[in-house]
């Protein structure tokens, strides 16, 4: 246990030291959210479909959530060049504890940005509303964020632990490009944090299904913006949400704790 | 203590470790003497289940490592040739890790730490960050973290790189006094001759991964015909040079490992 908490400490403390860090990775999402969310703000709502920023905020806060704990996985691939991998590889505990306090601690650092960046939505204009009947604007729904910090949490632990499992798996920074361009980019733009999921073309319908990160989004939308705007919160439904990413955390889970105790250096 | 029969280590082509066998008994200060690419590092990966072996067999204190890890684990302490302290978290803090990681209960810890820390010159820096550390205090970091949890057999790979003639001193020193007070087992690699001579109640020379001779200083002496410790060892390794220094080649090919695709 406390191998466990000591590496899920360190995580949690690099991040409240690099507060440059904090501020430049909410960067990128508030600029999609802004430049998207007004930018195709007229066109949406000309199309009938509402309000766009409401539509994208959720979407922007899963991309924090996702790009935050990969890389956080990936960190891995730092500690192995400047050593201190082999500090805990040799140390006499279960290496599950290991990746596990690692883990974890990506999650919560992803966690804490996914906090942030619903903050700045919240600045922006952004409102969590109530299911109402089509067309007619809900309610202010203020218990909806902490329901959709469990979505948040689901989609950090799920994506650290994928993260986590290339981390133990490749060792250079090219490999590392290759993942950010043919992984992370596509898990994002396939995930329907921009648009609509409905009415796809098949092919890419049956791409989205089987991005991890729908099934986040979906949850994180459906919890903030309901079934407001014609249907455009929930494609599935929470609970269907809620067991496949606790199924899939599980099994990435399970993925990262076999390959990280398989490394050599 | 340290049981090894006919350990061998292929990578892909190169065979770094060619079926060498030794023991070194409980109590004992054993040392790896050999040059550049000996295999020296790579055997010593062998024994503290970093990497695993591609034939033979290793006991320690009657475990073999790839095995019962974790029983393993817990009986050694490490200095690594390479750099393996975190860097973005200050002295203090990379010992307590250490010091959670093994298990060691708080009080104890508060205590060796703290002991540890003064006893190598760092409790005035505790609080500093690693990266803003010089090469040598992060080195004497190391050694203390490594005798912070009293292991039964402890390994130093060229613990005294980098290392001024104080600190070289200082840690033997105490190298000396562990194993004479706790009867820790100590298992060594250096490229200097002296330290080898003054410490190493045995020593084997490694040379192109395979063991050329082992036994005391004297013993070394008296085979080659030579009064020293050094014409001995070139007596026995040649005197040719080796394609150059694999601790520097060795960081260059992990750094290059990073950028580019191995093949
Ligand atoms: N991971 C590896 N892949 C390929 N060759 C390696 C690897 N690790 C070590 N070697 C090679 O094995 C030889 C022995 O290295 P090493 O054990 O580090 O020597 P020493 O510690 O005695 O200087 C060297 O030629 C080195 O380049
Ligand atoms: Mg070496």
């Amino acid at each position: 246990m406390g191998a466990i908490y000591i590496m899920w400490l360190r995580e949690v403390k690099r991040y409240f030291r690099s507060k440059a860090q904090i501020i430049v990775s909410l960067g990128q999402p508030t600029l999609y959210l802004l430049a998207l969310g007004f930018g195709f703000g007229p066109v949406f709502a000309k199309a009938g479909a509402g309000n766009y920023l409401q539509f994208m905020a959720p979407g922007v806060i899963g991309m924090t959530v996702l790009f935050s704990s990969i890389f956080s996985g990936m960190a891995m691939l730092w500690d192995r060049q400047f050593g201190f991998l082999k500090e805990t590889l040799v140390a006499p505990v279960p290496r599950l504890h290991i990746i596990l306090g690692r883990t974890l601690g990506g999650a919560t650092v992803a966690s804490l940005q996914g906090l942030l960046m619903l903050i700045v939505c919240l600045i922006a204009g952004f409102r969590p509303v109530q299911a109402h009947a089509a067309g007619t604007p809900g309610s202010h729904n203020w218990v909806a964020v902490p329901v959709a910090l469990i979505f948040v949490a689901l989609i950090a632990i799920v994506f650290a632990a994928l993260g986590a499992s290339v981390g133990s798996t490749i060792k250079d920074m090219q490999g590392f490009q290759m993942l950010m361009n043919f992984l992370v980019m596509p898990i994002f733009f396939l995930s329907g944090a921009l648009y609509p999921l409905k009415n796809l073309p098949r092919v890419l319908s049956w791409i989205t299904h089987a991005d991890p990160l729908t099934y986040g989004i979906d949850g994180l939308r459906g919890v903030l913006i309901g079934s407001w705007q014609f249907n455009y919160g929930w494609q599935f439904n929470f609970m269907l949400d809620l067991c496949l990413l606790a199924a899939l955390a599980a099994i990435f889970l399970t993925t990262s704790a076999w390959l990280f105790s398989r490394i050599e250096v | 203590m340290i049981q090894v029969e006919n350990l061998t280590k292929t990578f892909d082509q190169f065979t770094a470790v060619k079926d060498i066998s030794f023991q070194v008994d409980a109590g004992e200060i054993f040392a790896f003497l050999g040059p550049n690419g000996a295999g020296k590092t790579t055997t010593i990966k062998m024994l503290t289940t970093l990497l695993r072996p591609t034939a033979g067999h290793i006991h320690l204190d009657g475990f073999d490592p790839w095995v019962r890890q974790r029983e393993a684990r817990q009986r050694f302490g490490i200095v690594f040739q390479d750099p393996s302290l975190d860097n973005e978290q200050t002295a203090y803090e990379n010992m307590e890790l250490h010091g959670i990681l093994y298990h060691i209960p708080h009080r104890v810890r508060v205590e060796r730490i703290e002991h540890l820390l003064r006893l190598f010159e760092l409790w005035e820096r505790r609080n500093d960050y690693v990266k803003t550390f010089s090469g040598g205090m992060k080195r004497r970091l190391e050694i203390a973290r490594g005798f912070l949890h009293t292991p039964k057999i402890l390994f130093l790979d060229e613990p005294t790189l980098g290392l001024d003639p104080q600190s070289r001193n200082q840690l033997w020193t105490h190298v000396k006094a562990l194993n004479e007070k706790e009867k820790t087992t100590v298992f060594l690699t250096t490229h200097y001759m002296d330290e080898a001579d003054r410490v190493a109640h045995r020593i084997a020379v490694m040379d192109h991964g395979a063991i050329v001779a082992i036994g005391t200083s004297a013993e070394l002496k008296a085979r080659t015909n030579t009064d020293s410790l050094e014409g001995a060892f070139l007596a026995l390794t040649g005197t040719s040079l080796r394609d150059e220094a694999a601790s520097s080649t060795d960081a260059m090919r992990r750094f290059a490992q990073m950028w580019q695709q191995k093949r």
